[in-house]
């Protein structure tokens, strides 16, 4: 779905995602590229949505957490968070998804060393990360199995 | 909260980069952002212009020749680590910049933009100083270059001038070293800063005596630290342990480590040393 939006040059991805595009799934908690939670796909591959400005997303292909799934469901791997419990207040979880999203794209069966490594940008006050690893795990088994990729 | 910015530029070409440095004397320039951005955020700076590299084709991408490899200035640290001609020839470099930050910082940051922040604590900087890394600069009017340890002068200082940006580096292809090793020590397994880092690169005889050695400590200073004394001390001696031991002392006294909030000055001494030992350990 091709955007036009006339913006500030200056103005970061973050608040034109969340302000002037009402895309709010992308969260902001730190803003200096520490916690993840702005993780957006840009051309496939995760950024930071508080470290870019507008303008760097002239012609690229978005994809925030609200387009992850194609259609009316859900993400294999996002059910596969919420099945697995690894949701608690939910704001690390777009940042988290997004980026095993593009894990899971570079290392099909990533073993949980390798998810760790591949969520190592994104933070979680709450879960303890277990379960969001095991979430992880198993959608990459589900993705795998169906041999479906994003 | 920033003060408005007026433009920000996106050139595809360097005649393009050349006429709005032009046109705008005083342009910040910055290609993936992730300590421009930060820094803008931090400090109350009135900026008028921006400039981001990061669509200059010409200034990404890793070229090999036959006796040396250049790396555009605006390549990401994954596109860097990722590439096999640089884990081939210089693993110590590809395992470097593989523990910056995080996946997404390494997906936008630059290697041009790890040498020109010139931290003290840059994860890539002690190898590109073992390595006898160049760094190439660029102006309308031409270009010169510099060992990386000349252009570095001090923490976030460097030899650039106005009108000037890092076009990249060139990084000679020695014969290959046996050992090449990079560690650093934070205070976390990722998004760490370093307290203390060691880029070592080492060729030993077949009875494990070492014939040639490079060392660059990152974080305890406020630039590389290379201790030539150390290396001519370990030259001839056997590649163990106890002869790592006998130069503990030289090492904590001769690195100039600052205590902050990550570390006081005599822990990051005491690791400087101690990343020496794990080197004979590995």
């Amino acid at each position: 779905m091709e955007t036009r939006i006339d913006v500030e040059p200056d103005r970061r991805v973050v608040d034109v995602l969340r302000e002037d595009l009402g895309l709010t799934g992308t969260k902001e908690s730190c803003g200096t590229g520490d916690c993840g939670s702005c993780t957006i796909l840009v051309n496939g591959e995760s950024r930071l949505a508080c470290l870019m400005l507008a303008v760097q997303l002239k012609e690229r292909d978005v994809v925030t957490i609200e387009g992850l799934s194609q259609g009316s469901g859900l993400h294999v791997i996002q059910e596969s968070f919420i099945a697995h419990g690894a949701v608690q207040c939910g704001f690390c979880t777009p940042g988290m998804i997004m980026a095993a999203a593009h894990l899971l794209k570079t290392k099909p069966r990533p073993s949980r060393g390798e998810i760790r490594e591949g969520l190592s940008g994104n933070i979680c006050r709450c879960t303890g990360y277990q379960k969001i690893v095991d979430a992880v795990e198993f959608a990459s088994e589900r993705l795998d199995s169906e041999e479906e990729r994003d | 909260m920033r003060k408005n910015v007026t433009e920000v530029f996106l050139p595809e070409t360097v005649e393009e980069l050349w006429s709005i440095l032009d046109r705008h004397k005083s342009a910040d320039v910055y290609a993936g952002g992730t300590d421009f951005l930060v820094k803008q955020r931090n400090v109350l700076l009135k900026l008028d212009t921006l400039v981001c590299l990061e669509r200059m084709s010409e200034l990404r991408g890793v070229r090999a020749r036959q006796d040396r490899i250049f790396v555009g200035a605006t390549t990401t640290h994954t596109q860097l680590h990722t590439d096999q001609r640089i884990r081939e020839a210089f693993p110590v470099l590809a395992k470097a910049v593989s523990l910056i930050g995080s996946p997404a910082i390494r997906n936008m940051g630059t290697i041009g933009g790890n040498i020109v922040t010139a931290s003290p604590a840059g994860d890539s900087l002690p190898a590109l100083h073992i390595l006898g890394a160049e760094v190439e600069i660029r102006c309308s009017e031409g270009s010169r270059r510099l060992p990386i340890g000349e252009f570095i002068r001090g923490p976030g200082q460097v030899d650039l001038r106005a009108g000037e940006i890092v076009s990249g580096m060139w990084l000679p292809k020695e014969r290959h070293f046996q050992i090449q090793s990079f560690e650093k020590v934070g205070l976390r397994n990722g998004l760490a800063c370093a307290v203390a880092s060691l880029a070592a690169v080492v060729n030993v005889s077949q009875k494990n005596i070492i014939e040639q050695i490079r060392l660059a400590w990152g974080s305890v200073g406020p630039r590389v630290v290379i201790l030539p004394q150390v290396e001519r001390s370990l030259e001839g001696r056997p590649f163990t342990l106890q002869t790592m031991r006998s130069v503990v002392p030289m090492v904590e006294e001769s690195v100039s480590p600052m205590s902050d909030l990550r570390a006081s000055d005599g822990y990051r001494r005491m690791v400087a040393a101690s990343l020496l030992l794990r080197l004979a350990s590995q």
